[in-house]
């Protein structure tokens, strides 16, 4: 299945957020998700499944201003 | 003839004069400096310019962190833990946001991430400004208000908007001094000192735009809460020294506020008593 990451094409066989997240080395308390434009609590990321195009994003601490 | 030995130094505290301190949504803040934590010339220099600043808060964004299978990731974890050692409170912004949309979902990541429900709510309008679309700000804080948020909205000096900030559950509120970044000080000090005046309980904190010491003391001379401020000092020739005069004239402005300065004049006014004047001071005659 391909995904947008981060706002980048990615081929994954991760079905849901949880799985993808861990997939990818991140530590589940580290970072903070959305999907298609919509947070994703932690705690929802198992239960919120992958779809073909949709845009996955992965934000962790900045800088700012 | 002796002379005497001048009596020691009086000592005043370092900030609020007053005795108050700062208060953000009930909670006292022992400083009127909020330091932004981007654009340093290095990661020791930001610790050591934050300690400079004696800052109680610190503000922070998000960034997409790669995969660390990717071999290019730990930013983000990497400044999780510098930022950490400040001991500063965090304030997370949703700097980069253009929609109630994108605002409201990053203020949700922010606060699962930094686990605050501090918010600086930022929602951008126009690009070569980065002037706050006021529209979709009050929209955004009124939802993340009505959502336990404890919103900091990045605003302008109107007090239509400020009033409707506040109708929608914001106690502070953070009008700009001039665009971000321009270090031009404050462009409209008429118009900020409308805004003290009209809200003289809220807090208000001038963000953005300052780029001097002096604009600082300025600000907190017409009676603002606070200054948060970051390019001045991350862009400086020598941040951690620029931090700590920014950090010296936001405590006198503060304290010249409460002081009470005179009123200014258009003409001159002897300081001198003119009561006893010696002849030469008389009628003009030879």
């Amino acid at each position: 299945m391909k995904i947008q990451l981060n706002g980048a094409s990615l081929d994954t066989e991760e079905n849901d957020l949880a799985r993808l997240v861990a997939t990818l080395g991140h530590e589940a308390d580290k970072v903070a998700t959305a999907v298609d434009g919509l947070f994703v609590a932690r705690t929802a990321r198992a239960q919120t499944p992958l779809r073909e195009g949709c845009a996955v994003e992965i934000l962790a601490p900045m800088e700012g201003g | 003839m002796t002379i005497q030995q001048a009596a020691p130094a009086k000592s005043f505290p370092p900030t609020n004069p007053s005795g108050k301190e700062l208060s953000l949504y009930g909670n006292e803040i022992p400083s009127r400096f909020l330091i932004g934590s981007a654009q340093y010339p290095s990661p020791a220099i930001l610790l050591d310019a934050i300690a400079a600043s004696r800052a109680g808060i610190v503000t922070v964004s998000l960034r997409r962190e790669a995969g660390k299978d990717a071999g290019k990731d730990g930013a983000g974890q990497q400044f999780w833990s510098l930022i950490q050692q400040s001991g500063a409170r965090l304030l997370p912004n949703t700097a980069g946001c253009k929609t109630v949309k994108e605002a409201v979902n990053t203020a949700h990541m922010a606060r699962e991430l930094f686990a605050t429900r501090w918010i600086k709510l930022e929602v951008i309008g126009e690009d070569d400004t980065l002037q706050p679309d006021v529209f979709a700000l009050v929209e955004a804080a009124r939802i993340l208000c009505a959502e336990g948020f404890q919103v900091f909205p990045y605003t302008t000096d109107d007090l239509v908007v400020a009033d409707k900030l506040l109708a929608a559950g914001c106690e502070v509120l953070m009008p700009w001094g001039s665009p971000i970044g321009s270090g031009r000080g404050l462009n409209n000090p008429f118009a900020l000192r409308a805004l003290r005046a009209h809200f003289p309980d809220t807090t208000l904190i001038v963000d953005a735009g300052i780029g001097l010491p002096s604009q600082a003391a300025q600000a907190m001379e017409l009676g603002y809460d606070a200054i948060l401020l970051n390019t001045a000092v991350a862009k400086a020739g020598d941040p951690v020294a620029m931090a700590s005069a920014f950090a010296q004239a936001i405590e006198a402005g503060h304290a010249a506020f409460k002081a009470g300065a005179i009123e200014a004049r258009d003409m001159a006014c002897p300081s001198t008593p003119v009561l006893g004047s010696p002849f030469w001071h008389g009628d003009g005659s030879q």
